[in-house]
């Protein structure tokens, strides 16, 4: 997924000279965390609502000190080593970005223009539907070999079963030399697509397999007949 | 003490209500309907009087929640009744949800789904118009189908039509409980926005299980939030836990919504033998909820309890067991502790290839296992002052 699908295109920024006061305001209004900071086109800056928080007096202090600080330019607080993307690069990027930068958004530059923002609540939406939990669907996870062509294995096993896979993703196993696969397979009945997943030699994790205490004298069954004593009790 | 009905409880049955049948190898299977009729009657606990034979739901009853486009494609299915053409590909039905691994065509489809939703309407119309107080419609409980898709065995979805007409024609507030295994996302999603519809559902968490929705957070949308309910409990749930959530769900839900009538749906597939899910509950949770609904419908609807089937796919072991102890709750009939009738046990035995169990209730004895059970435990009653929190604060409020 390319980040061009997922960002928003409508941006509110604001330029090197409006004043924290109305960056505050503009953040409370639209209910936003970051300002782009703008000169025509080009990005100059972000300024986020925590550098505006820093920026300001305490709400304790005299309200004319306050007064001088609303009306200083956004400019003399900005970050301006800006971590931008490109519309062309991917989701995962942006999530690896934000994570090691700990940062809470990306603006997007395309040609020296600002083209858009993508920011940490988007990246997670994109994630939900990526893992496919909006469709109904069963849940399987597959422990493979962490060797070449083990998902193309699985993902034929499961299209012999002619059930469609609604998502599918991969993350490596605690245990040296795996990984597992997660499946959300269309099925509410996933039984035979295990069944022949375990014939072919892969080992299912999800879903566990209950050790049940099976025959006891509370069966009848057809080769011996045998009896309770008591009925039992709730 | 619960007073007993006015009227004789009655039982929706025909035989053609088993043609509501996708293959011999589908796990859907209504001969478990016909295996329930005949262990109550084996007790005796079933008179011939008490039996009615459903009717057809007529196109315009099952617009009251379909589309129509849906309604037509379900049709045109149901034309293909050629076997080889059964078996071919049909993608053409695939956005329809039909011609599916879950939902195969099978012959007159279109029939035998408006017939179990038939039964179901019948059924409240029973009770709507006075002739009794309770009804059970083992072949309803279609809960996974959607307005225009049919999904997880469900074509269409009998519940939700009941629901709809009775609230239209009488304008009624109607709980719909569901105790399936499964998240009862059929009847969620259509009336989320409604709030004279309350919908309360128990089921494992679909972080695992089909059809993946039914969390916490789901309580409707619009003038509808806050009347949806969902408890999903944990994988491996065992009874007590399972119980102590459903009746402290339950009993939240009725003092905020304080239901005109209750439309009850009775999957068994929480049971540990059951093969789609991974719940852990015994035959003591079947004998218990019906008891539970019961007390709800004399306290606050004047007895007006509608019940139907749903999931329940150890269709030997568990089922008419389940069932079973459903239809004599609603009977008012001691639940029965001791063995299963002997002739009964005889004839089906054959059929079940292998053990079945010959008493009513589990023993303790045979119960799995489960290694993490105070963890889930601890987990599940997070989880229920979790979804509770908001009409703990209504009730509170008002």
């Amino acid at each position: 997924m390319q980040i061009e699908e997922v960002m928003k295109r409508k941006v509110i920024t604001v330029s090197p000279d409006t004043t924290i006061g109305e960056a505050r305001r503009l953040c409370q209004e639209h209910r936003i965390r970051h300002l782009p900071v703008v000169e025509g086109e080009r990005l100059a800056g972000i300024i986020s609502d925590r550098d505006l928080r820093d920026a300001l007096p305490s709400v304790i202090q005299k309200e004319i000190e306050a007064d001088e600080i609303y009306e200083l330019p956004v400019s003399s607080f900005m970050k301006k080593d800006v971590i931008t993307i490109h519309p062309l690069d991917c989701i995962d990027d942006a999530a690896l970005t934000l994570y090691t930068a700990k940062i809470g958004c990306l603006p997007v530059v395309s040609q020296g223009k600002l083209v858009g923002i993508v920011t940490e609540s988007d990246i997670l939406h994109s994630l939900v539907e990526l893992m496919g939990v909006d469709q109904p669907s069963s849940y399987l996870k597959i422990e493979v070999d962490d060797t070449t062509g083990r998902l193309a294995d699985v993902a034929q096993i499961i299209k012999g079963c002619h059930v469609n896979v609604s998502n599918v993703y991969v993350y490596p196993s605690k245990k040296k030399g795996k990984k597992n696969l997660i499946f959300r397979v269309q099925t509410i009945d996933p039984r035979p697509i295990i069944e022949r997943i375990e014939q072919h030699g892969f080992r299912v994790i999800w879903p566990e397999k209950l050790d049940f205490k099976h025959r006891t004298a509370h069966d009848r069954t057809e080769e011996k007949e045998q009896n309770d004593d008591e009925p039992s009790s709730l | 003490m619960t007073s007993r009905p006015a009227f004789k409880p009655l039982f929706i049955y025909s035989e053609q209500l088993l043609n509501y049948f996708f293959h011999d190898e589908h796990p859907f299977n209504q001969k478990r309907i016909a295996l329930t009729k005949q262990l109550l009657e084996c007790c005796g606990y079933l008179a011939q009087d008490q039996v009615v034979a459903p009717r057809l739901a007529t196109d315009d009853e099952l617009m009251l929640v379909h589309d129509q486009d849906y309604i037509k494609a379900v049709k045109q299915a149901s034309l293909i009744s050629d076997q080889t053409s059964l078996g071919q590909e049909h993608p053409e039905f695939h956005p329809f949800g039909l011609g599916t691994e879950d939902n195969p065509l099978f012959p007159d489809m279109h029939q035998q789904a408006a017939l179990a939703v038939g039964g179901t309407l019948l059924g409240a119309e029973l009770i709507v118009q006075g002739q009794t107080t309770r009804v059970l419609n083992l072949a309803g409980g279609l809960h996974h189908a959607q307005r225009g898709k049919a999904s997880g065995f469900c074509i269409y979805n009998d519940c939700a039509v009941a629901i709809e007409y009775v609230r239209r024609k009488y304008g009624m507030k109607v709980l719909y409980i569901d105790t399936d295994a499964h998240h009862g996302d059929g009847v969620q999603w259509i009336f989320y926005h409604d709030p004279e519809v309350f919908t309360f559902s128990i089921h494992e968490t679909g972080r695992y299980l089909y059809p993946g929705t039914g969390h916490v957070n789901e309580k409707g949308i619009g003038e509808g939030y806050g009347y949806c309910l969902n408890l999903p409990v944990d994988a491996f749930t065992q009874d007590k836990s399972w119980l102590a959530c459903f009746e402290s769900g339950l009993e939240a839900v009725l003092q905020f919504f304080k239901p005109d009538m209750i439309i009850s749906q009775h999957g068994c597939d929480a049971h540990f033998y059951d093969p789609l899910t991974h719940l852990a509950g015994s035959m003591a949770i079947y004998a218990r909820m019906p008891e539970v609904i019961k007390q709800a419908a004399e306290t606050y609807t004047g007895g007006k309890w509608l019940a139907v089937g749903g999931g329940g796919y150890d269709i030997y072991r568990v089922v008419p067991r389940a069932w079973g102890l459903l239809w004599m709750v609603m009977n008012d009939v001691p639940i029965k502790q001791g063995p299963l009738p002997e002739s009964w046990l005889d004839d089906v035995l054959p059929l079940a290839g292998g053990g079945l169990p010959h008493l009513w209730l589990d023993k303790d004895d045979i119960l799995p296992v489960i290694p993490r059970q105070r963890e889930i435990e601890e987990k599940n009653r997070l989880m229920l002052n979790q979804a509770l929190s908001y009409l703990r604060q209504q009730v509170g409020s008002g």
